[in-house]
């Protein structure tokens, strides 16, 4: 059996024999579900990376907020 | 005004909520990986099965709290985007560098060896699976390498210069960023104090399950590997603990007066073992101190002078001799941090209207005026001081939890070689389960003794939290704060209810049989 063959194997007969492990990988897969399609899809974009188009735009920003006086 | 301070504080809420639930998963994880890489070298060396059925069992319970708490701390890096982006630009690739290093190492090192760890017996050599239990503890322990070396920098930023056209912190020394003694300290601190609360999980769940009669030898076995790496364990964290006060001594005065609840300092300052504090009045009520300790801990020179918070205000220290010398007062910060923010309106007027020479002038001034950029966003030196009883508290319950973890550690190692019929009482049972919520609390109150006795700094002396906030509603953080208070709630049940039911099912049958 060649060595990519046994890798695939280690992994899926793994994950058939899991017992624990099921319950486990669902509690990861809904995470980051909500961690990645809801959390940072709806409520967490990046502000900088949304509002400016380049990395100077995004530098003035951060400079004229910066020094405004907060 | 009361807007961005509404939006400081549930920004700070929202990313300790966050850091804390993250960090209850990951100490285990880092110690819990040394321990089942211990059992499986007992196992290796002896191949008697009952080691590796041991192993087996603590692997379980290390699965469930990787699974849960496995990217808690990617929510971290959500928030640096959305309610930190001042200052997630303005630390640029010093804060980036690490972290990279930190996401690559961990989904090879971690994607590779975890699924041998888990899959792989029978399938590779026992040799090379022992390899990969270590390689695995050495992964997880080099991850939380990378992100203390960049909490490091953010309590004492150094190997960067600001270059204003960027905005941003370039890093012109990475050895200076990843080596600064309160990196190491940090990183040696956090790793060893995770050995301690494995051992003391496993201590505890050990009891619980010896309690129940069926798995007498190997929760002796457990205590036995678990009882001498937690001693070790603490051992090393109190003297990196060490190394870290003379560090904050050094580059943190403020957060050692805060932690002391110190306002007026003396050559040969005692150390508050006990005490009340009461800010209004500065004064520490019911004190039981050390005399000359907190010298000899910050400077290790029991006549050495600690400064206080109002000795910090005031710019002045004492020499052994009782001499006062002048320093840069916190009123005369604000005026050196105003200057740099004038000239960095200057920089940025001098661009606009292409005057390369004003350009180059104002980044003069900045340079010479900007290792105190950031008092010049506070109006009066009160607000350089963190919140002072907190710091307090904290520092003590981490001190008093941990000398109370340390006699735990002694005493179950005296037992499971000198007394194992006290093991598996009623008495033993409780203090092992009453333990393990006290060496969480003792870790906690470390990160809050050294996050909230830095406030209001994100970047000590260059950028507070007021700064550092993005222009978003406070209505918006509160929303996720609440969103997150419900998710992870969620996912602390999860974990405590699945860990519980294998311990259970764990102790119903003989797993050494």
């Amino acid at each position: 059996m060649n060595w990519w063959r046994r890798v695939v194997d280690l992994y899926v007969d793994g994950f058939r024999n899991m017992t624990v492990g099921r319950k486990l990988w669902g509690i990861v897969i809904l995470k980051l579900a909500i961690m990645f399609l809801v959390f940072k899809l709806f409520f967490f974009p990046d502000l900088l990376k949304e509002n400016y188009d380049n990395d100077e735009d995004r530098a003035r920003a951060v400079a004229r907020e910066l020094t405004s006086g907060r | 005004m009361e807007d961005l301070i509404q939006v400081v504080d549930w920004s700070r809420m929202q990313f300790a909520l966050t850091a804390i639930v993250h960090w209850l998963f990951v100490p285990l994880t880092i110690g819990l990986s040394l321990i089942i890489a211990v059992m499986e070298t007992i196992y290796y060396r002896t191949r008697n099965e009952k080691w590796l059925k041991t192993e087996k069992f603590w692997m379980t319970l290390f699965a469930i709290n990787f699974a849960i708490g496995v990217a808690t701390g990617i929510i971290l890096e959500f928030e640096f985007g959305t309610n930190w982006s001042n200052y997630s630009w303005f630390v640029g690739d010093i804060f980036g560098a690490p972290l990279a290093i930190e996401g690559l190492l961990a989904f090879f090192m971690e994607a590779t060896f975890f699924a041998v760890m888990f899959f792989g017996w029978k399938k590779v050599s026992a040799g090379f699976h022992l390899a990969s239990t270590w390689l695995v503890a050495i992964g997880v322990s080099l991850s939380a390498l990378w992100i203390l070396v960049a909490n490091a920098w953010m309590q004492y930023p150094v190997g960067m210069e600001f270059d204003p056209a960027q905005m941003r912190n370039v890093m012109s020394d990475f050895l200076a960023v990843a080596t600064s003694g309160v990196a190491i300290n940090k990183f040696f601190h956090a790793v060893t104090s995770g050995w301690v609360l494995a051992s003391v999980f496993v201590i505890g769940v050990s009891c619980i399950i010896a309690a129940r009669g069926k798995n007498l030898a190997m929760a002796k076995d457990s205590v036995k590997v678990s009882g001498w790496i937690g001693l070790i364990g603490i051992i090393l964290t109190m003297w990196t603990g060490d190394g870290s006060a003379v560090e904050v001594a050094r580059v943190q005065p403020m957060k050692l007066a805060a932690m002391e609840g110190l306002y007026r300092g003396e050559v040969g300052q005692e150390l508050v073992g006990f005490g009340l504090i009461d800010t209004e009045n500065k004064e520490i009520d019911l004190k039981i101190g050390i005399p000359k300790g907190l010298s000899l801990l910050a400077n290790h020179d029991m006549d050495s002078f600690v400064p206080g918070i109002d000795d910090l205000i005031d710019g002045i220290a004492l020499t052994p001799e009782g001499d006062t010398i002048n320093t840069v007062s916190y009123a005369e910060r604000i005026e050196i941090g105003k200057a740099a923010q004038q000239a960095l309106r200057d920089y940025e007027a001098a661009r606009q209207a292409g005057d390369k020479g004003a350009m180059e002038a104002a980044n003069a001034r900045i340079r010479e005026n900007y290792r105190f950029f950031g008092y010049g966003y506070f109006n009066s030196p009160q607000d350089a001081v963190p919140p002072v009883a907190l710091t307090f508290y904290s520092f003590r319950i981490m001190v008093m939890a941990g000398g109370y973890l340390l006699l735990l550690l002694i005493v179950a190692l005296f037992v499971v070689y000198k007394k194992p019929d006290w093991f598996d009482t009623r008495l033993a049972r409780w203090i092992g389960a009453l333990s393990i919520p006290v060496v969480w609390i003792c870790s906690e109150a470390g990160w809050i003794v050294a996050e909230v006795g830095r406030q209001p700094w994100t970047i000590q002396d260059i950028l507070p939290v007021q700064a550092a906030v993005s222009a978003v509603t406070a209505s918006s953080v509160q929303i996720t704060f609440w969103l997150f208070a419900v998710v992870f709630a969620a996912l602390i049940a999860a974990e405590i209810s699945i860990m519980v039911k294998e311990v259970k099912k764990g102790s119903e049958r003989e797993i050494t049989e």
